[in-house]
């Protein structure tokens, strides 16, 4: 009887074999890269906002410090957004109808809010508290990154689980002097380890606890 | 198939959406109008689930099943979320920061003092005052549900003219033409119906409304008014007094049918003060404590305490105080013959230790007593000279009932038409009556009749006018408290509908429109005080929460007349008694819509949504019927029908309903629940509380009741551990060599070292502990736990994370009662960590057992596990309900994660508040002190029965509390080292235990009471 | 031909007669290569349609209401299902257990009989596999489907996620996961190598185009040269060996889900050895369950012997002889040990709530067996297969009583409570037996439900017995 298939079909049925296998492995890398990829995480996407604020020039260039608009960083779990009052201050003086900051007079006018978009969105069961991170000495920039550099406020590190215990089993790789904290520009030196080592005693960090669930799910 | 004008509209809304955005779309589709009507139409096996409120997600995700496949709603970022700052930012408001406030919540007309929790103005959780005499720091389960209240979407939202909505200023209007009228006629005509007050400033502006209207009357009708006890006062005194006790005074209380730890306004503080008494710490220092009779007529939380209870029907209460008036040489030895022999052996060391600690003794009456027993009671307490030390007298403190008539006159004039216009401030006379039904006929006829409440309810619906009332938490006004103490009530939220003052309405009454309820108090207090550093005396009893020194005078009058016999006590006639009680968490009914009260197990059926007819097992049997069989309760022409629930402890021949159910306009909770017992009330006059030869009969049909208990038996196994006094003064230690009481020593696991940390420990005082459940709500409460509704309950699917347990032992007839909070042990070696397929209940460096509900994945292996099945699983997505009603939301602990469906979740020792403590103390650099951390529970609690605290820290009252020798730990055996541990409850029966009056040789109690360190 | 090539390393040094001393044999005498190939190929090439497409629709609508049940469950929640707090685990792990033990019966035929060398797993060891397969696949399903949260089912699997967390290693039911997932690989691997020969006398005797492509390229080029054939015996047995661990090692893990606990009724070292034996118990009543009809339908008569059912009746009474001692020790245990929650909870299971589960299990898994003594018994296929049939009865009874009754009575008696199934979880069981079916009818339909080239083994030993 007639031969059914034609010697290339060999081939193809090796080919479709090792497909098979290797899918599996790619399918995984895929997934891998997926959930690390900007499309989920937002890294690096500047959400548009009712006012371009700019970072760039309040705090890189003006030289504002983070807690003039941030008032609660120290004392609170948020950081707190300014109030519109805030604003008003200053452009009350300056710029007072410069088209861009219309919004800002409105909001105080009709007396409604501002609605910013958030940059950065832990989910609602994890309970992260600024103050205490300011006190222990971890500086805005550690988590944030330049954010003095940007003039369209966006996402500079993602933070997946890992990320966060990363530095919750070793903090002294991260932790800087109380005083350092609000200042952007502070650069690890180069005995980082030694002197978190020194850090961490100091402003009593119970490394132990750290790596708790409970101390960031309730 | 549907009509394709629904499809195609549902489509056109669906256009263009996917992933996320198609759930969302999917979502707002539940609310377009044509798409339940879709859904019946097309999916007619989904269509009930529509209807069912907790499922209605679900019947979206089952449609929206086949779509989300292709919207693959898992992956990507999360949705976009807003952040709102403030305009303007408002003082000492900080983000993330939760304000107490301090303020007054009134419950049946007294205030508890209470400092309510905000979060950036929203209160979300009540605790105690400190400061306030009738909270002492603890609160009720009514103050705990203050909150929800404030928040039910269920709330009047508007005003309403003949049930269509109106507004304030048309309102406003009409009382003006009133007020015109009325001022030709000096207000003849005009009645003005209240519930039980205490409101200075309220009263005044009554007492000047009158003097505008000469002719007006005023009326009170109050369901839980305390009546018996003024008249008996009067009859003795000539004059209504309120009598208050001091039982941190009284080494021996005798109490007839007088449930004073849970039925009267200072319960909270009696409850205080009896527990000092008792509590373990002072047994074991003192090896003493006092020592309580109890003879009641159904089964109540101070019976279930006492050291010596007897159940006697209601009707031979006045014969037993009758014969102790004997027995101690007041009355002529008469009544006792009727009394059985349990009784009279009861009676007679009752007056024996009475005799003995004369002075340092109390004897109370029941609130649902005849006026002649609290009178004869008043002769007994003035005779043992209890009277100015455990037993006081001060002037009447809620609405003196004296100058007002009652409902029963007022319903009397509608009926002769003397009545042209009628005023119904808080309360629903048109439900709480027995005279309800003619009252609704005649408001229909009334030419003017206004009601002011929170609800739409039954009254509303047959007045004319209904104004909305504010909330507790959302007005100003104040109270005063059961001894006489009054605090201001101050608004903690800007009102969540448009409702008006109490203040300010009784104001537009008086046709003063401009002045708010805020200057209307001021003023008040003004006159009252003085204008001299005003200010300053505004803001601190603002801030204490507590007017100094406005607690009323002792007084000490004199007895008068002789003793009058007691109407001889009908003998048990034909039929049953009926005793109608007020339910324990719905009340009088005000509190039916409620649904933590609903919720709540009561006391001592652990019965939730529904109130039934309790019964003494013995008549069960009588009448063939077990619980659940529907009974008919006959009496004249009125006849109920009840749930029969045969009750432990229920005297033969006596049956007790609880009021508050069966409402028709109570709201989406509590509208047609349970049967309604106000029919069985006598209509005014005898005593209303009790009715004699009412008939019994099974129905022979059944309706199913929802517990979260059915096994009231510890078969043999020693989980609430109890001894007698004489026992425990004889071998003190005998729990610490018991192998049963204290875990073995060694384990396979390995140990972990908490030398250098805090070791969160609890310890619960089964001694102090009275059952009252207020720390089940309060849990509720603070870490938003669902309520999943009377279906869910039968299916043994209720959410309470702390449950209060109740055993029985010894006979039906007369059982003693065992209360046993049971929270998250938190084991040391615990069962539910090591089954977890994905480490989602850990422990913690501080010892805590951590459950992580965002890694749960609902294998439910670590409750299965749990010997104390302290677990609770979402088995439905129960939140849901509460998204969707925005105002509910609102009443979240922020603190706290939302659980999702599936997800298993349990007590946590409240790990919110203990990190709140531990950043606290860090960023200042400072241990966290003991006494620092409290839970919920802990804080609710009115007899300090929970301590919780470091054990590492020898000087805690943790520490110190395990030490005591009373300390054992449940089902030891097991080898799971609780954190949580009990101190064994020690009873103090006396002599039929051989002796040992609580008296010798003890002056301890006769201390100022503030006995606890 | 292939099979006059045919040297295989079993048959060189195979000396024992095929026919028992009893003398009945495993194989009807007279048999030819040519009529074996014909009648098993023809069951697949040609041969009656209607009846199988009756089976086929009815089994199919009823795997519709378990998948339909499924959907439900998934998108309500587990609470529609008879579960609450202290009875937390329902239908589904009941049904877990069962299905994963039916499997066994499979692996133990063709794996283990394989190295003891019995002929009379040949025409039965095909149709079995295919049953461990579809049953251990549908026992795969049961925990997903009991979780709160099956969207996160794969949180069990250890693999880096970027939450830093891995799976808690002390829980058996982690161990589960492999149990299960290699049991289901290492069968369906076996069971393809067999069909290999086969699936190439398909593709030579098939007519059609399109039957001689599925079949070709499934078979993988077979030739049946000798070199394909020693690979092919090698593979084989080193499949077998790698199989035969499992039929102890699965369900002893599943066991340890109920012994490591601490539930009494569940905590208990002989869950272990009594699940196995429980399964091989229920299994064997399976595939005579299958056996009984496949037989009759496809006039297998002179392949499949009442030989077979006997010495298959043979193993069900020794694994229900060992079921039963699970039983009584049991008891004697909670007895013995003096714990007092043990000995409450075994007498509530024989008078509670479930006590008619009980006795149904006791009926039929001790009483019923016993029958099996009789030799007449074992030889009647109908008998059997009724017996069959009510042994599978009283294994998920035994399940259920197990899994649901335990915790219904535990340590606090403030928690005790029942919990019975809901509509939901009958539709769910009654829709995996049908799914089951259905799979199995696709298998008989599409592939030789038995070995035609070890049958052919078997005849060619015959002829040289001769």
């Amino acid at each position: 009887m007639s031969q059914i298939f034609r010697p290339g079909a060999n081939t193809v049925a090796r080919a479709v074999l090792a497909g098979a296998l290797l899918s599996v492995p790619l399918a995984f890398l895929l997934g891998f890269a997926l959930v690390r990829s900007p499309y989920a995480t937002g890294v690096g996407i500047a959400p548009p906002q009712p006012v371009p604020f700019s970072h760039q020039h309040h705090v890189g260039e003006l030289g504002l410090d983070c807690r003039y608009c941030h008032t609660s960083v120290e004392t609170s779990s948020a950081a707190g957004m300014p109030a519109t009052y805030t604003c008003m201050t200053c452009h009350s003086q300056l710029w007072t109808n410069a088209a861009m900051l219309a919004p800002v007079r409105e909001s105080l006018a009709r007396h409604e809010p501002l609605a910013w978009q958030r940059v950065y969105d832990l989910p609602d069961f994890v309970y992260f508290d600024h103050g205490i991170h300011i006190a222990q000495g971890i500086g805005c920039s550690e988590c944030h990154g330049r954010v003095d550099t940007l003039a369209l406020t966006r996402k500079l590190k993602a933070q997946p689980m890992h990320w966060c215990l990363d530095c919750h089993r070793n903090p002294a790789q991260n932790i800087r002097p109380r005083d350092e904290v609000f200042n952007m520009a502070w650069q690890h030196p180069a005995n980082q380890l030694e002197l978190g080592r020194r850090l961490v005693d100091a402003y009593g960090v119970q490394t132990s606890q750290l790596t708790d669930c409970s101390i960031c799910h309730r | 198939m549907a009509t394709n004008g629904d499809i195609d509209a549902i489509r056109a809304q669906l256009a263009g959406r996917n992933g996320d955005g198609l759930w969302k779309s999917l979502e707002e589709l539940s609310q377009s109008p044509q798409f339940p009507a879709f859904l019946e139409r097309d999916l007619p096996r989904l269509a009930p689930l529509w209807r069912a409120p907790v499922n209605r997600r679900d019947a979206l995700r089952l449609i929206g099943a086949s779509l989300a496949l292709s919207g693959l709603a898992g992956c990507g970022r999360p949705p976009p979320e807003r952040i709102l700052p403030y305009v303007e930012q408002p003082e000492r408001v900080v983000p993330g920061k939760p304000l107490f406030y301090a303020t007054s919540l009134t419950h049946a007309g007294y205030a508890r003092g209470a400092l309510v929790e905000t979060h950036m103005g929203r209160p979300t959780k009540v605790e105690g005052n400190p400061a306030h005499p009738a909270s002492l720091g603890a609160t009720d389960i009514f103050m705990q549900a203050a909150v929800l209240d404030l928040y039910d979407p269920d709330r009047s939202p508007a005003v309403r003219r003949h049930g269509s909505i109106s507004t304030w200023t048309v309102f406003l209007a009409e009382v003006a033409d009133l007020r015109a009228r009325l001022r030709r006629v000096d207000g003849a005509g005009l009645r003005i119906l209240t519930g039980a007050h205490s409101s200075p400033t309220l009263a005044a502006q009554l007492g000047a409304l009158s003097a505008q209207f000469p002719e007006a009357r005023r009326h009170v009708h109050e369901p839980g008014a305390r009546d018996a006890p003024r008249r008996g006062a009067r009859s003795v005194f000539g004059q209504a007094f309120d009598t208050i006790y001091r039982l941190d005074r009284a080494r021996v209380i005798v109490s007839l049918d007088g449930d004073f730890l849970a039925g009267m306004p200072g319960c909270l503080a009696y409850a205080r003060q009896f527990a000092d008494l008792r509590r373990a710490a002072r047994i074991a220092d003192a090896g003493r404590m006092s020592r309580l009779y109890a003879a009641e007529a159904t089964p109540t939380l101070t019976g279930a305490m006492a050291d010596r209870r007897i159940g006697l029907p209601a009707r031979s209460i006045g014969a037993l105080a009758h014969a102790l008036a004997a027995e101690l040489g007041i009355a002529s030895p008469a009544a006792a013959g009727t009394l059985p022999e349990a009784a009279r052996s009861w009676l007679r060391d009752a007056a024996r230790d009475l005799l003995a600690n004369a002075g340092a003794a109390a004897v109370i009456p029941g609130d649902q007593q005849p006026p002649a027993v609290h009178a004869l009671v008043q002769r007994i307490n003035e005779r043992l000279g209890n009277t100015g030390r455990a037993v006081l007298h001060i002037d009447t403190v809620a609405a003196p009932a004296d100058r007002a008539g009652t409902l029963a006159e007022l319903v009397e004039d509608m009926a002769a038409g003397q009545v042209t216009a009628l005023v119904v401030l808080d309360c629903n006379p048109a439900y709480t009556s027995p005279l309800a039904p003619e009252l609704a006929r005649l408001l229909d006829r009334l030419p003017f009749s206004a009601h002011f409440g929170l609800y739409v309810d039954e009254t509303a619906r047959h007045c004319a006018w209904h104004v909305p009332a504010r909330h507790e938490l959302e007005s100003w006004s104040d109270a005063r408290a059961y001894d006489g103490t009054a605090s201001l009530v101050q608004p903690l939220i800007t009102p969540l509908y448009a409702g008006v003052d109490r203040l300010g309405f009784v104001a537009a009454l008086a046709g003063e429109l401009e002045t708010g309820a805020h200057d209307i108090l001021q003023r008040y207090w003004r006159t009252r005080r003085g204008a001299g550093g005003f200010e300053r005396w505004w803001r601190s009893s603002l801030e204490r929460g507590v007017i100094e020194g406005s607690a009323f005078a002792i007084r000490s009058p004199a007895l008068r007349g002789a003793v009058e016999e007691l109407p001889p006590s009908p003998e048990s006639s034909a039929g049953y008694e009926l005793q109608v009680r007020l339910d324990p968490g719905v009340w009088d009914g005000r509190y039916a819509n409620n649904a933590w009260l609903q919720e709540l197990p009561k006391p001592l059926t652990k019965l939730t949504w529904d109130n039934a007819a309790m019964l003494a097992p013995a008549d069960a049997a009588a009448l063939g019927v077990a619980r659940g069989d529907l009974l008919l309760l006959k009496i004249g022409d009125t006849a109920v029908e009840a749930p029969a629930w045969p009750l432990p402890g229920q005297p033969r021949g006596s049956i007790a309903v609880h009021l508050g159910y069966g409402r028709t306009q109570a709201g989406g909770i509590g509208s047609g629940r349970g049967f309604d017992a106000y029919p069985l009330l006598a209509p005014d006059g005898g005593v209303p509380w009790l009715r004699e030869g009412i008939t019994v009969q099974a129905t022979g049909r059944r309706m199913p009741l929802a517990t979260t208990q059915h096994h009231h038996d510890m078969e043999g196994r020693d989980l609430v551990r109890r001894m007698t006094l004489e026992a425990f003064r004889r071998d003190p230690r005998q729990l610490e060599q018991d192998a049963t009481a204290q875990p073995p020593a060694e384990s396979l696991y390995p140990p972990y070292d908490y030398s250098d940390n805090r070791a969160w420990a609890m310890v619960i005082d089964l001694n102090a502990c009275i059952g009252c459940s207020a720390c089940v709500v309060a849990c509720q409460a603070e870490n938003s736990s669902p309520v999943v509704g009377k279906h869910e309950v039968l299916r043994g699917h209720e959410m309470h994370w702390l449950r209060v347990d109740r055993y029985y032992e010894g006979t039906a007839d007369e059982p003693r009662t065992l209360f046993q909070p049971v929270p998250c042990m938190h084991c040391e070696k615990a069962p539910c960590e090591y089954v977890c397929p994905v480490g989602a209940t850990v422990h913690d460096s501080e010892g805590l057992n951590v459950m992580v509900y965002n890694r749960c994945i609902g294998t439910r292996d670590c409750s299965q596990n749990c010997p104390y099945k302290v677990r609770r699983f979402n088995w439905l997505d129960y939140t849901y309900d509460q998204e969707r009603r925005g105002t509910l939301a609102a009443l979240r602990n922020p603190d706290v994660s939302v659980r999702s469906r599936g997800v298993m979740e349990k007590c946590t020792y409240c790990v919110q508040r203990i990190s709140a403590a531990r950043i606290d103390a860090k960023k200042e650099g400072r241990p966290i002190g003991d006494g620092e951390v409290v839970t919920a529970c802990q804080g609710a609690c009115p007899t300090r029965a929970i301590v919780f605290g470091d054990r590492n820290d020898p000087g805690s009252g943790v520490a110190r509390a395990r030490a005591n020798p009373l300390n054992y730990t449940l089902l030891a055996e097991l080898n799971t080292r609780p954190r949580t541990t009990y101190l064994a409850r020690v009873r103090n029966p006396g002599s039929d235990a051989g002796g040992a009056s609580p008296a010798d040789g003890d002056d301890g109690a006769t201390g100022d009471g503030d006995a606890d360190e | 031909m292939a099979p006059r090539a045919m040297v295989t390393p079993m048959s060189e040094h195979e000396l024992a007669p095929v026919a028992s001393p009893r003398g009945d044999a495993v194989l009807a005498p007279g048999q030819t290569f040519a009529t074996v190939e014909a009648q098993i190929a023809a069951s697949v090439l040609a041969g009656s349609r209607r009846l199988w497409l009756v089976g086929i629709a009815g089994f199919f609508a009823v795997s519709l209401l378990f998948f339909y049940s499924v959907t439900y469950v998934f998108a309500v929640g587990v609470g529609v299902m008879g579960v609450n707090i202290p009875v937390a685990w329902g239908f589904p792990i009941a049904n877990v257990v069962w299905w994963i033990g039916i499997g066994h019966a499979g692996t133990l035929i063709s794996a283990i009989l394989l190295l003891l060398r019995q002929k009379w797993r040949t025409s039965i060891n095909r149709f079995a596999e295919a049953m461990t397969i579809f049953a251990a696949g549908i026992a795969g399903l049961f925990p997903i489907i009991h979780l709160g949260r099956p969207w996160f089912a794969y949180w069990i699997v250890p693999y880096p996620s970027n939450m830093g967390v891995w799976p808690q290693w002390r829980s058996p039911l982690v161990w589960d996961l492999f149990a299960i997932a290699t049991y289901i690989i290492v069968s369906i691997l076996f069971w393809y190598v067999g069909l290999i020969p086969d699936l190439a006398t398909l593709r030579d005797r098939s007519t059609r185009r399109w039957q001689q492509v599925f079949y070709g390229s499934l078979c993988l080029g077979w030739r049946g040269s000798a070199l394909h054939w020693r690979r092919h015996q090698m593979a084989y047995l080193i499949l077998a060996g790698l199989a035969t661990p499992l039929v102890v090692s699965v369900h002893s893990v599943i066991a340890l889900d109920f012994a490591v606990t601490i539930v009494p009724g569940y905590h208990s070292t002989v869950f272990p050895p009594y699940f196995v034996a429980g399964a091989l118990f229920s299994g064997f009543a399976m595939v005579i369950t299958i056996a009984a009809p496949l037989r009759a339908w496809f006039h297998l008569e002179r392949l499949i012997t009442p030989r077979h059912f006997d010495n298959m009746a043979k193993v069900m009474l020794a694994a229900g002889l060992i079921v039963i001692y699970g039983y009584a020790i049991e008891y004697f245990m909670a007895w013995y040990s003096g714990d007092p929650f043990a000995r409450y909870i075994l007498i509530r299971r024989a008078l509670g709530a479930y006590a008619p589960a009980f006795w149904v299990m006791l009926a039929c898994n001790v009483l019923l067996v016993q029958t099996l003594w009789l030799r007449r018994v074992r030889r009647n296929v109908w008998l059997l297969f009724a017996v069959a049939l009510l042994v599978n009865v009283g294994m998920w009874s035994e399940r259920f009583v197990i899994v649901l009754s335990s915790p219904h009575r535990d340590y606090l008696p403030s928690a005790w409570d029942v919990s019975f199934g809901t509509n939901w979880d009958y539709a769910m069981l009654v829709g995996s037996i049908g799914f089951f079916f259905f799979l199995m009818f696709l298998f008989i339909r599409w592939l030789p439900a038995v070995s035609i080239s070890e049958v052919k083994e078997l005849v060619r030993e015959q002829r040289e017995a001769e």
